[in-house]
């Protein structure tokens, strides 16, 4: 498709709409940026409703409510209304602290298809403490059983690190206990709080290799029962993750300000320019947009990837990523084998410091 | 999906769970399966008995169904049908 100098136009599949960068946890793994935006700078409701009807005419078929809390947000079910009114499913995804018993029956009315949970440890001491909120366990327990009485599918999002790794299996448990028909065991993904809290999060190499083994035999044992999906460790991999599909193809972002991104740590690239949702459409921002089309199809790209033959695979791996640690956005994400700075990703990982975390606060 | 899928019992009436949904969309290209943070693509065949999973039917008169509306040997889709149905209950896109 590229190659002719024209940019291939994809359509997109996925909205990941995040309503408010309010949170009442601190999660240290946070992927939001470092500045967050305040709340006399978020979307109102019609606008939100507007980029739904227009997202749904662009062919997006899920919307994720996500945040922040999304909780946070006092129209959250006026909000959910329109993604459903407008022909989208809706997956909210949730601290469960800001979700009341009262708003997700309305959320349950109003055409709610799906909710995913984070929970932070299968321990209540250590999840709150990782939380950096106490209560928060007992809360995220209380709304999964709603969640489940109202015969809405449940997830269970479980971001493993240093501190809860070993516990994987409990936590696939505490999952099947909860009523989850799905589980997400993501490591820790290296952008906005987690970046700055990397030394403190990183698991060591025989932890990774050990979780690999439990994710296996746990989706032999369970097979049928609980659908459970990875999230692979970056920083020991062999070949880089095909990021969000690979850049401009399947999804979008509309940050709490509304910004479009093509990925929600997009806005950690400073040449990328950003085009928002109060002054242009969707449609003309997915299609015209410069970030947008800074690194869609492959002209974009330079050695080893160009002439590789995994780059319509993995797209070159993440931006971000290869921004973040090369300083070049257009570089090969160095978690490839490939990559020139690849030895680099080892020393990295090998940094570990087990000081205090740098909570997310505003 | 594999070829030697567990039997389902006949009278079975397989049925989207809540939260999963056949949609036709025509921007997307046809049909697809809508599910917990997944899209998956449908072909006309798999839409086609998808559609007819609807909670009412039972296994038995899906087959008969599409056996008379394809024209095709019973023995065959009930096969077809049986490893479908399968790969979907196992990914928790379907209630059998």
């Amino acid at each position: 498709m590229a190659g002719n100098g024209e940019t291939p136009l994809y359509t997109p599949l996925g909205l990941l709409a995040e309503l408010t960068h309010r949170c009442p946890l601190g999660c240290p793994y946070c992927s939001n940026p470092l500045a967050l935006d305040p709340r006399d700078n978020e979307l109102d409701t019609a606008t939100w409703a507007r980029v739904f009807s227009e997202a749904a005419a662009l062919g997006v078929l899920q919307v994720h409510l996500s945040g922040g809390e999304p909780g946070a947000r006092r129209d959250l079910v006026d909000i959910t209304a329109a993604a459903h009114k407008a022909g989208l499913y809706t997956n909210l995804i949730t601290s469960a602290v800001g979700i009341t018993a009262d708003t997700l029956d309305k959320l349950a009315d109003v055409g709610l298809d799906h909710v995913q949970i984070s929970i932070q440890d299968n321990e209540p001491a250590s999840a709150d403490h990782i939380a950096g909120y106490r209560g928060a366990f007992a809360r995220k327990q209380a709304l999964a059983a709603q969640v489940v009485g109202l015969k809405i599918p449940l997830t269970v999002n479980v971001v493993v690190h240093r501190a809860n790794i070993d516990r994987i299996e409990k936590m696939v448990s505490l999952a099947l206990s909860l009523g989850a028909s799905r589980v997400e065991i993501a490591h820790v993904q290296y952008y906005g709080w987690a970046l700055r809290n990397r030394a403190m999060l990183m698991p060591t190499a025989d932890q990774v290799e050990r979780a690999a083994k439990s994710v296996d035999a746990l989706r032999q044992r369970h097979h049928g029962e609980i659908v459970i999906d990875a999230v692979v460790p970056d920083y020991y991999a062999r070949l880089p993750k095909p990021c969000v599909g690979g850049w401009g193809r399947r999804s979008l972002n509309v940050t709490p300000a509304g910004k479009v991104l093509p990925c929600h740590a997009a806005e950690s690239i400073p040449e990328l320019e950003f085009w928002s949702i109060r002054e242009h459409s969707l449609a003309d921002i997915w299609k015209n947009s410069p970030a947008f089309n800074a690194f869609r199809g492959t002209d974009w790209m330079a050695e080893p990837c160009r002439s590789c033959s995994r780059r319509n695979i993995d797209f070159g791996g993440c931006r971000c990523q290869a921004f973040a640690l090369t300083g070049d956005a257009r570089a090969t994400d160095p978690v490839c084998h490939l990559a020139p700075g690849h030895d680099s990703v080892a020393i990295l990982a090998a940094a570990r410091e087990d000081a205090p975390y740098a909570y997310r606060h505003m | 999906m594999n070829d030697t899928a567990a039997p389902i019992p006949a009278d079975s009436r397989p049925r989207l769970p809540r939260g999963v949904r056949l949609v036709h969309n025509e921007a997307q290209g046809g049909w697809v399966l809508l599910a917990p943070e997944r899209v998956f693509k449908a072909d006309s065949i798999a839409a086609e008995i998808v559609k007819r999973c609807t909670g009412e039917a039972t296994l038995e008169a899906i087959v008969d169904d599409l056996a008379k509306s394809f024209n095709a040997p019973r023995e065959r889709i009930l096969t077809d049908v049986t490893a479908m149905l399968r790969g979907l209950a196992d990914k928790k896109l379907l209630e059998l």
